[in-house]
């Protein structure tokens, strides 16, 4: 059996256009050794949720810097559960206010990352949690 | 309880399907049963190959082709092939991002693959892939290979037409009349045709697709004489000529009788790279397995043994070798 590799879908929802973060991230994603699907900005939470079924991703990764993340994370889930893709991980960063945290976790959000966080803290815990 | 993922792709699940390509591209166990429930279901689709250099296009066209596929009715797959890193195994995969508002209708699948160190411009395992979508029920099959250079022609062993999207600014006129690439398209796409550069280059693929008609060599068939379409793929111009052209190429296959005839290539072809792969994957796995990669290779690299040598001695163990110093010869089980 060949290695198998991380697949993660790295996903902009909503109105937000800043997807520098994103793209650095995915970058160090791949360097990881993990094969990135990137999507671009502008998601709906069906079109991340259907990108991951299609793709078989392990991981989803949800930036928000625009204050949406209330909205359109527990969306996802939500989706998620729907499409009984329970196992997939998924995390989150971008600009979350602290106070916001307990709430995204209940409803599944496995862990947030905020600005400054190092990177290799990100790809460890990805790595860590991922279904096997 | 077990779930019966055969029997699901057939439904058109499109989750048993992510599934059962994620165990062909790991080359999972669970593969091979399911496969072998499949095939029968396979051989309806037709399979479209988009290739190029990079930035040409393709992954708009193929946005853009689709849409028109699926106002005929027909449903579509695709598989979009970006590269791995020969360093850490990583991958970009960012076809999705042209592709996300046809991704949304569920007659469309997409699925994007890192080509995880294969050549050719595909991943191994792209033909099978091919077949769980075929089995799934897709009516097109559209592959979008890695942005290629001049080489990468494995793409027309699987596609039943291929296009070859250029744009201009690539190079002049000896580059449309090199091998390689430029041989295999049944169709041209121009794209960027609104670009400067785009009517030079017009003017140069014509003249190629002229010289081949005139040269007519054995080197492929020479009955159909490839279109060349021009497209400003992004603002959907253009993009309804590239699919009458490969109507007309598949019309022109079916009315020629040289369909079948591709698909029996195609099938051999397979089935040899299948063998190959799988006696190939064995003796890898027992060489490193045992140690005895190490060991040939250290004595490789001392010059105490050669490595010509050593491949009739590795073969031996399994193989006959006849008398004398001869090459090693297949032995059948009695």
């Amino acid at each position: 059996m060949a290695d198998k590799k991380i697949k993660i879908i790295v996903a902009k929802p909503g109105l937000d256009g800043h997807d520098r973060g994103a793209k650095l991230l995915s970058r160090i994603f791949a360097e990881a050794g993990m094969e990135v699907v990137y999507t671009g900005l502008r998601q709906t939470p069906e079109m991340i949720v259907e990108a991951a079924l299609q793709e078989d991703a392990d991981v989803i990764g949800l930036s928000s810097l625009s204050g949406v993340h209330n909205h359109f994370f527990p969306k996802v889930m939500e989706l998620l559960k729907e499409k009984k893709l329970d196992d997939v991980l998924v995390v989150g960063g971008g600009i979350i206010p602290l106070e916001d945290i307990p709430g995204l976790k209940e409803v599944g959000i496995s862990e947030i990352f905020g600005p400054g966080t190092p990177t290799p803290t990100i790809v460890d815990y990805i790595t860590n949690n991922v279904r096997s | 309880m077990t779930i019966d993922y055969a029997g699901e792709v057939l439904q058109g699940s499109s989750k048993a399907v992510a599934r059962v390509i994620s165990w062909l591209e790991n080359e999972n166990e669970l593969a091979r049963s399911c496969m072998e429930s499949l095939y029968p279901h396979t051989g309806r689709a037709y399979i479209v190959g988009i290739t190029g250099s990079p930035g040409t296009g393709k992954s708009t066209l193929t946005d853009k082709l689709t849409r028109h596929i699926r106002e005929k009715g027909l449903t579509v797959g695709i598989i979009a092939v970006d590269p791995s890193s020969p360093f850490t195994g990583g991958a970009i995969l960012g076809d999705r991002i042209r592709m996300s508002e046809i991704a949304q209708d569920p007659g469309v699948f997409i699925r994007s693959m890192a080509t995880r160190g294969f050549l050719g411009g595909l991943t191994q395992s792209t033909g099978k892939v091919v077949n769980v979508l075929d089995a799934a029920g897709k009516d097109v099959i559209i592959i979008e290979t890695v942005g290629v250079g001049q080489d990468e022609v494995e793409i027309m062993r699987i596609a039943d037409t291929t296009c070859l999207v250029l744009a201009p600014g690539l190079g002049d006129a000896i580059q449309s009349m090199k091998a390689g690439l430029m041989e295999i398209a049944d169709v041209y796409v121009i794209n960027k045709s609104d670009r400067q550069g785009a009517d030079q280059l017009f003017v140069e693929v014509s003249h190629r697709v002229n010289q081949d008609d005139q040269i007519k060599g054995k080197s492929r068939d020479r009955s159909w004489t490839p279109w060349i379409v021009q497209t400003t793929a992004v603002d959907d111009v253009g993009v309804t000529d590239v699919l009458d052209a490969v109507l007309s190429h598949q019309n022109h296959l079916k009315q020629g009788g040289t369909f079948m005839e591709k698909r029996r290539e195609r099938t051999q072809q397979q089935t040899l790279q299948m063998i190959h792969y799988e006696i190939f994957s064995l003796l890898r796995k027992y060489l490193s397995e045992s140690g005895k990669m190490e060991q040939l290779v250290d004595a490789i690299m001392k010059h105490e043994q050669d490595p010509y040598s050593v491949v009739q001695q590795v073969l031996s163990e399994w193989i006959r070798v006849p008398e004398g110093k001869g090459r090693v010869v297949l032995q059948t089980k009695k």
